[in-house]
């Protein structure tokens, strides 16, 4: 019998296992190689601040402040090469959002959202003239795309496009991690390796191979990777925050890597709220329904 | 397996419908009357676990479909749109994207569970071989499921399995075609894969009935293998003893459940399927959902021609027998005795089976080329063409080495350096694996039915459960001889 218990226990542990197995295995292939290079560097691990993300864990959720000066340097920096097609001005006052107000629970009438929304313009057919005319957007509309369209993304940036930033956390390992290490790693290269002209060097860069470009031992090959685009923010100061906050560079990279999470997952702090009331509701069925298994059964031998 | 009905309607409305369509009867004495063993343990509880499975896919499925656009240009649109602007839509699709590997989860216990507890034995040899047709449909099912997304593993996952269908012999060409609507794979496929998707949930749950049919015709099996023999002593009815004890499972493992939808609803996905589906770009590397990972590994593990046939249709074959074998599993299997607990090889047997399964699953998701580990140091290769033009390698520790025999060739000689690594590659253990797998089923169970000495069994259920039984005397039970229970 013991023996029996003792496999059973295998089972779960197996299953339970092989989840805690695979799951770091496929992300670790994920790198593809950079990893390699990163692990033949030494390790090199992603950036985080210092005290962890506002929205890690269970009770996390995205730091207000971190929000809106997040988007300031989306709005001024990022925006002027990577759209957002998944957003819309209202989502900045939505619950969770940047701008969210209690009194305006319809993001719509948000004075905040439609203040942002006016300062860009977009093009609305008159209904008895059919000309177009630029109208200032509202908070329904769409933020706006930096191209006319692909053909010209592609022309304006030497054929790479730049990817749009709606769900880039999700669609990167590491999500805000890895934008805040990518925006903080365009280091030196290192002595003995030759950069592109219109390539830039990245410590973090995932996908990229320094090897063809390096001129030493090939198992020393630096960590990262090249990317056209350049390093985005130089200085600091280079976003004025409103709220007093020094903007130094690696201010200014949490921010937006912070601004950035929250707009892949705008429900995450609803989806945790939710989640503690359905657990503990779980469990206080699992208690009662264990007592009640527990009587059934008192008077059968099983 | 069940007796005479014992259900009697008690109203007008339940007397006038049980003379014309007597359904109520016929739930009843399926789930309130059924005699069930008393002797289930929790692994019988995964049955009903799937139930709301497939229930919960089904439902949040439908809710998404509501939503969901079926065309390339709209598809990663409209499921984000889902995520953002429809009311709850995240928890609904969180719920049916982690639902998906709950599901597996569930019913690769089931699987493991009647292939340690004999439950495929006769005479419940169809009620097996329904569950392994349920569980193909499942795996059609959640490949579709996994394609309409449209991230960059949706498509080019669907590239390699369309592909693989291709290397069929004869048929294979069409069978694509059809699957694709087209050349290559867009919008038709979407919509197709659309359809399929929403329609074999329905055609699992009428399998799933007769599945239940199959097992009820002949009764649950039961840890000890030991049929039933006297239905008072035995069993008990099926309400309230088992459907409070399957409840408090299925709360069990929705705590489970609820912990990836409500606080890792992405773990158990991959990243580049948050990247809109570009056939221009091709991921670094493919690898299909967790639970389809030991079968991929199976597929890839066969890089080698056996005469006139390619790897890539042994791989495909190799894939499809991994299945395949399964539905003859009741026939492999020569042992008389049901249950591996009175097994003692067969226990062991099935323990390194299990383990083998998780480790293709490890083999599947990572790049068979990469190295399991290494044998010592990477090495520097140095290539070159030597004055006869037959390439050459050098190999050296030392990065100053390496350097001066390049230096020491003429330019003409091409001369490059890179790393040689060498150490047990991912193939090779997917090699072993994949050969004990089919061992198991084509050399094990056949062998060790007849080599196994098994050991006493109880005389019945009761008898098994009876807390005070003294060690059953040998002459209640019929040794190896016993023929089957």
């Amino acid at each position: 019998m013991r023996l029996i218990k003792l496999a059973t226990v295998g089972v779960i542990s197996a299953l339970a296992g092989s989840l805690a197995v695979m799951a770091p295995t496929v992300i670790a292939q994920e790198h593809g190689a950079a990893a390699e290079g990163e692990h033949a560097a030494g390790g090199h691990h992603l950036k985080e601040p210092a005290g962890g993300w506002s929205f890690e864990g269970p009770f996390g959720d995205h730091d207000r402040g971190a929000l809106q000066r997040g988007y300031k340097v989306y709005k001024e920096v990022c925006a002027s090469c990577h759209g957002m097609k998944l957003l819309s001005f209202r989502n900045l006052g939505q619950k969770g959002g940047p701008f969210y107000d209690e009194q305006y629970p319809n993001p719509n009438d948000n004075p905040a959202v439609k203040k942002i929304a006016a300062e860009y313009l977009i093009p609305e057919m008159d209904q008895d003239t059919g000309d177009m005319n630029d109208v200032p957007r509202t908070p329904k509309d769409a933020f706006p795309s930096p191209y006319a369209n692909v053909g010209a993304a592609r022309g304006s940036n030497g054929g790479a496009i730049p990817p749009d930033l709606s769900v880039i956390t999700k669609a990167r390992h590491g999500g805000a991690s890895y934008v805040y290490s990518l925006l903080t790693g365009f280091v030196e290269p290192p002595q003995g390796l030759t950069v592109n002209p219109g390539q830039h060097y990245n410590a973090y860069f995932s996908g990229g191979d320094t090897k063809p470009n390096w001129t030493g031992d090939p198992r020393n090959a630096p960590p990262g990777g090249f990317l056209a685009m350049s390093p985005p923010l130089i200085t600091d100061g280079q976003v004025e925050y409103e709220d007093g906050t020094e903007a130094t560079i690696d201010q200014m990279a949490q921010d937006v890597a912070t601004f950035l999470d929250w707009a892949g997952d705008p429900k995450a702090g609803a989806r945790k709220q939710l989640g503690f009331s359905v657990l503990a509701y779980l469990i206080l069925a699992a208690i009662v329904v264990y007592a009640s298994y527990r009587h059934i059964w008192r008077k059968v031998e099983h | 397996m069940s007796g005479p009905s014992t259900y009697e309607p008690k109203t007008g409305f339940t007397k006038w419908l049980d003379v014309r369509l007597p359904i109520v009867r016929l739930a009843y004495d399926s789930f309130v009357d059924f005699p069930t063993p008393k002797n289930l343990n929790y692994w019988w509880t995964f049955g009903g676990i799937l139930a709301v499975c497939l229930l919960t896919q089904i439902v949040t499925g439908v809710v998404l479909a509501m939503h969901y656009v079926a065309t390339t240009e709209g598809a990663f649109a409209s499921v984000e749109r889902i995520m953002r602007d429809v009311d709850f839509g995240w928890l609904v699709r969180n719920i049916h994207a982690n639902g998906a590997s709950m599901f597996f989860l569930a019913v690769y216990v089931h699987i493991f569970r009647g292939m340690y507890y004999g439950s495929y034995k006769a005479p419940r040899e169809i009620a097996w071989i329904l569950g392994v047709i349920i569980y193909l449909l499942m795996m059609g099912t959640a490949f579709m499921g996994y394609v309409l997304p449209w991230g960059q593993m949706s498509l080019h996952g669907a590239n390699v399995i369309t592909n693989i269908l291709g290397a069929i012999p004869l048929v294979g060409d069409s069978i694509k075609t059809y699957l694709m609507g087209g050349p290559s794979i867009g919008d038709p496929t979407l919509n197709r894969f659309f359809s399929l998707h929403y329609l074999l949930p329905f055609v699992i749950a009428g399998v799933v009935i007769l599945h239940i049919w199959a097992f009820h015709q002949v009764g649950n099996g039961n840890p000890t293998g030991v049929p039933v023999k006297d239905v008072k002593k035995d069993t008990v009815p099926f309400h309230p003893y088992y459907t409070v004890k399957d409840g408090f499972a299925i709360i069990l493992f929705l705590i489970l459940f609820a912990s990836f939808v409500f606080y890792f609803p992405n773990a158990l996905g991959h990243a580049d399927n948050s990247i809109e589906a570009n056939p221009l770009q091709t991921p670094a590397h493919i690898v299909p959902e967790w639970y389809l990972l030991p079968f991929y590994a199976i597929l890839r593990a066969i890089t080698f021609d056996i005469g006139p046939l390619t790897a890539k249709l042994l791989g495909v074959l190799a894939m499809f027998g991994s299945i395949a074998v399964l539905f003859v599993l009741p026939w492999l299997d020569t042992s008389k005795v049901r249950s591996m607990r009175y097994r003692p090889l067969a226990k062991w047997a099935f323990v390194l089976f299990m383990i083998v399964c998780v480790l293709l699953g490890c083999c599947g998701a990572n790049n068979p080329d990469d190295l399991l580990f290494k044998f010592g140091p990477d090495q520097l290769a140095v290539n070159y063409t030597d004055t006869n033009g037959d390439a050459q390698s050098a190999f050296f520790a030392s990065f100053e080495e390496a350097r001066q025999q390049v230096a020491g060739l003429p330019a003409s000689a091409g001369a490059t350096i890179e790393i040689k690594t060498s150490g047990f590659k991912w193939l090779y253990l997917s090699w072993i694996l994949t050969a004990f797998y089919f061992a198991y089923f084509l050399v094990l169970m056949p062998l060790l039915g007849i080599i196994e000495k098994p050991k006493p069994r109880p005389a019945s259920i009761a008898d098994s459960v009876h807390k005070k039984a003294p060690k059953a005397p040998p002459a209640a039970v019929n040794p190896a001889a016993q023929p089957a229970e």
